[in-house]
């Protein structure tokens, strides 16, 4: 039953992607051409909203709902693997037109074709970890 | 009020409410970020018995796969309940620019060249697809997250390396945009 509620989290993340067709490759294109404002205005608000409420979080010391503080954890300093990886995202991210979270809604909304996508991140992923202490970071 | 929902949600309300799912997240003491889940799978498919990267209680995860899950309903409920069923309403510049690609002006959510179900069974189709997904895995867990975790979540704390990576986003996505698409299509 603790796990119910991240599933109606679920749920309305994957009907906001799929309503705000963040999860269409059509709007990824659009973006990555600058020819609509849509895309930006959804991060755009989304990003407004979460580094006011993050900063509120921090100023008043609020507390989850088990008493435990909110924690924000910095990253750690790096240049290289954000870049480097963040660049090999976004070539994937234009080809395929989805990031991981629209992938399912995707898949969910009835397009068979997102489940190798997933497969293939999800392998991916799997290389990453195999070759991970190789790569510069 | 149906009928109002099925239309396409206008920008500052699903970017707000992306902001209220984070929100609740960290209220439910977990954080907003999906990509994650594939580091997650790796485990469950136990591959900690082979890389060390995913060997890690990936239990203590469970929270996100049925986070995942729910979002393969939630685009279910809205395929079948509330679309209005027209096409994505994307700029005519954007119609014409990928028309010179040969992808055709939108008549559902997906373009049907590269995401009909024959693409899968065509060697180009496949690997278009394959190597997407590649990347996007790839990619994420080497920058330490994905548009959740770095463009919403990083970026709202002012976190630098979210930043450098989102720039890394664009510039990947405007790579394969301009110069690896015309050669793909």
């Amino acid at each position: 039953m603790k796990l119910l509620k991240f599933l109606v989290l679920g749920v309305l993340f994957g009907i906001v992607m799929a309503k705000s067709e963040a999860f269409s490759w059509f709007r990824i294109q659009e973006m990555f051409r600058f020819q609509s404002f849509h895309m930006y205005g959804i991060i755009g608000t989304a990003v407004t909203i979460g580094v006011i409420g993050v900063a509120l979080i921090k100023k008043y010391k609020l507390r989850d709902v088990n008493g435990n503080p909110i924690m924000f954890y910095p990253k750690e300093k790096s240049t290289l693997r954000y870049l480097i990886g963040g660049i090999i995202f976004g070539l994937g991210w234009a080809l395929s037109g989805a990031c991981p979270g629209p992938m399912v809604v995707n898949i969910g909304y009835g397009y068979i074709a997102m489940i190798v996508v997933f497969l293939f991140a999800v392998i991916g992923t799997y290389i990453y970890g195999f070759i991970k202490d190789k790569l510069p970071h | 009020m149906l009928e109002f929902i099925q239309q396409p949600w206008t920008w500052w309300v699903s970017g707000a409410l992306i902001a209220g799912i984070m929100f609740t997240l960290l209220f439910f003491g977990q954080s907003f970020g999906f990509s994650s889940n594939l580091r997650t799978l790796c485990s469950a498919a136990g591959g900690g018995k082979f890389v060390k990267f995913f060997d890690f209680n990936w239990r203590s995860q469970m929270w996100n796969l049925v986070f995942l899950i729910g979002a393969v309903l939630g685009g279910f409920i809205t395929a079948q309940f509330l679309s209005d069923g027209k096409p994505v309403q994307i700029s005519q510049i954007t119609i014409n620019d990928l028309a010179a690609l040969n992808i055709a002006e939108p008549t559902s959510v997906q373009p049907n060249e590269l995401f009909s179900v024959e693409s899968i069974f065509t060697l180009k189709g496949f690997l278009i697809l394959a190597i997407g997904g590649l990347m996007v895995g790839f990619g994420s867990r080497y920058a330490g997250g994905c548009t959740s975790g770095h463009a919403i979540s990083g970026l709202s704390d002012l976190q630098l390396p979210s930043l450098i990576a989102v720039i890394g986003f664009f510039i990947g996505g405007l790579l394969m945009t301009f110069m690896l698409l015309p050669l793909i299509l």
